[in-house]
């Protein structure tokens, strides 16, 4: 069973490589709204729509000002193969080495698999986690309640 | 927040705006949300179809357009250019013409159906390269994201997202299930 940080708790810090020879760092977007996407694999049917869907969707994102990260256990190699074949355009990050180290501080890795759950957070921006959602690994989870959590947070985003 | 997935509700009501086949006074509706060049709904639409035969006046249909543009690169414009079709009348013409060529939807092609279903093509290819639908498409599509559309085709029975499978059988009585319901 998963225990995927709650809303309220500071996300810890990491830095996933996007490219090989580029880190993200998730303090990097402080000031910002984070969108972090958690997936079980590249290539698999539902992972593939899930994400082809937040990629229609970066705009509608980006009118919070909000950073959509997806993140996987493949390696960049194989992140960079599937994006683009989809045509993605935002980063996949490689929790690869050692494998699944930020899913399992965000509690979504899932030991029995050796994937991540398929959850997101929405983190605020101050670093703090502000909504989670643990999907079963074979639904696709959508994008409202994504867009919702970044509603709620809007009032702030203005003001901060 | 659980609760998101098991009661996925339709957001945005059926109202004139819509394209609607059947009678306004069916005990059901079903509406789609789908994409003209999506596979899976170029299979589901002699599927619709063949439901619709059977339900008759009992069922009013609705087609809502979640063109996911990025992996169909045509899929947007052939929406738009439905929505050109329907400002002149001829929506379901349109929409049918599409469907049966969703291999062929390039622009070209599009102006073949457009003149074929009787359109005047000035105006259609006006609506098109102003993007007049434009925004009417991407409003299907947000609402649609609202409404807990992750993929096509979506179905929504009575405003109840449709998660089982869409073979005719099934769906022939999951709408018969809710005509009881009505």
């Amino acid at each position: 069973m998963h225990s995927a940080l709650r809303p309220g708790t500071p996300a810890p810090d990491f830095s996933l490589h996007s490219t090989p020879d580029q880190a993200v760092r998730l303090s990097e977007f402080r000031g910002r709204p984070v969108i972090l996407a958690f997936y079980p694999a590249d290539w698999s049917p539902v992972c593939g729509d899930q994400m082809a869907l937040y990629n229609e969707l970066l705009g509608e994102f980006k009118r919070f000002d909000a950073e959509l990260l997806g993140v996987s256990v493949d390696g960049i190699w194989c992140h960079l193969a599937f994006a683009a074949d989809r045509q993605f355009h935002f980063p996949l990050l490689a929790d690869f080495e050692p494998k699944g180290a930020v899913a399992r501080q965000y509690g979504v890795y899932r030991e029995q698999d050796g994937t991540t759950e398929r959850a997101l957070f929405v983190i605020d921006a101050d670093g703090v986690v502000r909504w989670s959602f643990v999907s079963p690994v074979g639904v696709n989870p959508g994008a409202d309640g994504i867009l919702r959590a970044l509603e709620t947070l809007a009032p702030e985003a203005t003001h901060g | 927040m659980a609760d998101d997935e098991t009661r996925a509700m339709l957001s945005v009501p059926v109202t004139e705006q819509d394209h609607v086949q059947g009678s306004p006074s069916a005990p059901v509706t079903l509406v789609e949300y789908g994409d003209y060049e999506c596979p899976h709904c170029g299979r589901a639409y002699p599927i619709v179809k063949a439901v619709q035969a059977q339900l008759g006046r009992q069922l009013r249909f609705v087609f809502r357009n979640f063109p996911l543009g990025e992996a169909h690169p045509h899929a947007q414009h052939a929406a738009e250019a439905a929505e050109a079709a329907a400002a002149q009348g001829h929506f379901w013409e349109m929409h049918d013409a599409l469907f049966e060529h969703q291999r062929a939807l390039d622009d070209a092609h599009l102006v073949q159906y457009a003149r074929a279903v009787g359109l005047d093509e000035r105006r259609f290819t006006d609506a098109l390269t102003s993007h007049e639908f434009t925004a009417r498409v991407r409003r299907d599509f947000i609402g649609g994201v609202r409404s807990g559309v992750n993929g096509t085709p979506t179905f929504f029975i009575n405003g109840v997202r449709y998660d089982d499978s869409w073979d005719v059988a099934t769906l022939v009585s999951a709408v018969r299930a809710a005509i009881e319901a009505a």
